[in-house]
C-alpha cells in the first residue's frame, strides 16, 4: 500500500504534469508544470489538517464526515488500523487521489488562467466539491448509503473533476489561440506512461491490499488501457487513414479513466469493452462535442475525464460480477437495479461539481479575477507570471 | 568577399557539406530555421484536429568566401541540395563589408 501510495503521487508529480505541459505552448510549459504541483502541495496540507476527516470521518445525514481530529492529531501515534493497514495509510492513500482529482481541472485552464485564482481555487474546491462527493461515494454517505459502486474514483476523480473543468473554462473563456500544437509531445508521452504505471496504484491499490481483488483490478485496468489505445488508433486510422502519438496515449488514459470506477468489479472481457467504449465516447467527445459547442477544454480534461468517467461508472452498473467481487452486481448478473443506481450517481455527481465550481469560480472571478491580460496570454506565462524561461539558448 | 546565405532541405546537409569539403571550403555556420516559399504545407493532427503546417523546418548555411570563389560554391550547392522538386531551396549571396579572426585580429581577406 506504500507503494501504491507512491504510485499514484508519481500519477500527479510528474506524470500528469509533463502529460499536460507537454501539450503547451512552449512559453508556457513551466506554469503547466506548476499549476500540478502546487495543487498537490495545497492539497497535501489541507487533508491532514482536515480533508481526511470530512470524507471519512463518522457521517452526518448522509452528507458529510465529522472532523474530530483536526491536523489528524493523534491518529499516527494511536497506531489505528484500518483493516489489515495502518489507519493512517489509508489517509495518505486517499490523499493522493484528492490531490490528482484537483491537479485533473488545471489541464482545461492552462494558458490562460491566473496562477493566483488557481491557488485560491484549489483550497475552495477541494473543501466545498471533492470533499463532499468523495464523502458520498466513499466516506459512508448518501450515495454509498444508495448503493453507487466506484472502486476507484470514477465518479470522485473523472467525472468530478471532468465536470468541474467544463464549469470553470464557461467563465474563463478561451484562449486567443486555441491551437493544439504541442511543443514537446514527448513530454506528453512520458507522462502518460508514468500516468498507466502510476494507475496500477490507483485501481488494484484501491483494493488495500495484495492479493487476488487487487490483481484482478490490476489486470483489468491495463486491458481496457491497452484497448483504449488500440481503439482509439483505428479510430484515427478510419478518419485519417493516419495514427498518432497522441491519439494512441489519449486512448490509453481514456481506457484508464473509464476502468476506474470499475477496477475491482469486473472482468477482462467487461474491461475491453470498457476500454472499447471510452475509446469511442473520448473520441466523439473531442471530435464532435467540443468544437460544435465550441468550449475551451484546452487539454480535453471534460472530454477525457468526464465522457469516459461517465460511462465508467456506468458500466459498472452493466458488468459488476459478483464473482469478482461479492459487494457488486450489474445488470448482465441480474441486478438491473445497480445500472439506475450508477445512474444517479453520476447525475448527483454532475450537478454538484457542476454548479458549486461554477460558482467558487465565479466568486473568484469577481474578487481577484480569473484570467491573465491579453498581452501577457501572448508573451507566455512562463515569462509573463514567473519570470521564468523553460529553453533558452 | 561575399556571403552566401543558402535555405537548402535539412536532408541535405550532408551532400551539401560533402560538395563543400571536397571543394575545400569547409567552414560554415548552419541555423535552423524554418519558412516558407512556393512549397505547400504539411498537415499535422492532434487530438482529431488538422493543422495546416506552412512554416516548413529548412536549414541555412552562412559561409563568406572571396569574391572570385562564389561561382563556384554557390554552383556546388545548387547541385548538391538540388531535388528537382519544389521547396529544394535558395542561394542568396551578400556582400561583406569586414571580417576579423577573433583568436588573432587579423582582418580583411587574411581572415577568410
Amino acid at each position: 500500500m506504500l507503494i501504491s501510495t507512491a504510485l499514484v503521487i508519481l500519477m500527479t508529480i510528474p506524470g500528469l504534469a509533463l502529460f499536460y505541459s507537454g501539450l503547451v505552448k512552449k512559453e508556457n510549459v513551466l506554469n503547466t508544470l506548476f499549476l500540478s504541483f502546487a495543487a498537490y502541495a495545497a492539497v497535501s496540507v489541507i487533508w491532514f489538517i482536515y480533508g481526511y476527516e470530512l470524507v471519512f470521518g463518522s457521517d452526518i445525514h448522509g452528507l458529510i464526515g465529522m472532523p474530530l481530529n483536526p491536523f489528524f492529531h493523534s491518529v499516527i501515534e494511536s497506531h489505528a488500523l484500518y483493516g489489515t493497514i495502518p489507519l493512517s495509510l489509508y489517509a495518505v492513500f486517499e490523499m493522493t487521489f484528492a490531490a490528482i482529482t484537483v491537479a485533473l481541472i488545471s489541464g482545461a485552464l492552462v494558458e490562460r488562467v491566473r496562477f493566483g485564482a488557481w491557488m485560491l481555487f484549489v483550497p475552495l474546491w477541494l473543501t466545498f466539491v471533492y470533499l463532499p462527493i468523495a464523502h458520498w461515494v466513499w466516506g459512508g454517505g448518501w450515495l454509498a448509503q444508495l448503493g453507487v459502486l466506484d472502486f476507484a474514483g470514477g465518479a470522485v476523480v473523472h467525472i468530478n473533476s471532468g465536470v468541474a473543468a467544463l464549469a470553470f473554462v464557461l467563465l474563463l473563456r478561451a484562449r486567443q489561440d486555441k491551437s493544439l500544437l504541442p511543443h514537446q509531445l514527448a513530454y506528453s508521452i512520458l507522462g502518460a506512461g508514468l500516468l498507466w504505471f502510476g494507475w496500477f496504484g490507483f485501481n488494484a491499490g484501491s483494493a488495500l491490499a495484495a492479493g487476488q481483488l487487487a490483481t484482478s483490478a490490476f489486470i483489468v485496468t491495463n486491458t481496457s488501457a491497452a484497448v483504449g489505445l488500440l481503439v482509439w488508433m483505428l479510430i484515427e486510422y478510419y478518419r485519417f487513414g493516419k495514427v498518432t502519438m497522441l491519439g494512441a496515449a489519449s486512448g490509453a488514459i481514456a481506457g484508464l479513466a473509464a476502468i476506474t470506477p470499475a477496477a475491482g468489479f469486473v472482468n477482462v472481457t467487461s474491461a475491453m469493452v470498457i476500454g472499447f467504449g471510452a475509446a469511442v465516447v473520448s473520441y466523439a467527445a473531442i471530435s464532435y462535442i467540443k468544437p460544435r459547442l465550441g468550449y475551451d477544454d484546452a487539454l480535453d480534461v471534460f472530454g477525457i475525464h468526464g465522457f469516459s468517467g461517465i460511462w465508467g461508472v456506468l458500466a459498472v452498473g452493466l458488468f459488476a460480477s459478483p464473482f469478482i467481487n461479492a459487494a457488486g452486481t450489474g445488470l448482465l448478473y441480474g441486478n438491473p437495479a445497480q445500472l439506475g443506481i450508477q445512474a444517479i450517481g453520476v447525475v448527483a455527481t454532475f450537478a454538484y461539481s457542476f454548479v458549486v465550481t461554477m460558482i467558487i469560480a465565479k466568486a473568484i472571478d469577481l474578487t481577484i479575477g480569473l484570467r491573465v491580460s491579453a498581452d501577457e496570454e501572448i508573451q507566455g506565462l512562463d515569462l509573463a507570471r514567473h519570470d521564468e524561461e523553460a529553453y533558452r539558448i | 568577399m561575399k556571403e552566401i546565405v543558402a535555405i537548402i532541405r535539412r536532408t541535405k546537409l550532408d551532400v551539401v557539406k560533402h560538395a563543400l569539403d571536397e571543394l575545400g571550403f569547409p567552414s560554415m555556420t548552419v541555423v535552423e530555421v524554418r519558412g516558407r516559399g512556393r512549397q505547400k504545407g504539411i498537415t499535422e493532427i492532434y487530438r482529431g484536429r488538422e493543422y495546416q503546417i506552412d512554416l516548413l523546418p529548412k536549414l541555412e548555411l552562412n559561409i563568406v568566401v572571396r569574391d572570385e570563389d562564389v561561382d563556384r560554391v554557390v554552383d556546388a550547392i545548387a547541385k548538391a541540395a538540388r531535388t528537382g522538386e519544389i521547396g529544394d531551396g535558395k542561394v542568396f549571396v551578400l556582400p561583406v563589408e569586414e571580417i576579423v579572426r577573433i583568436r588573432t585580429g587579423e582582418r580583411g581577406e587574411d581572415a577568410l
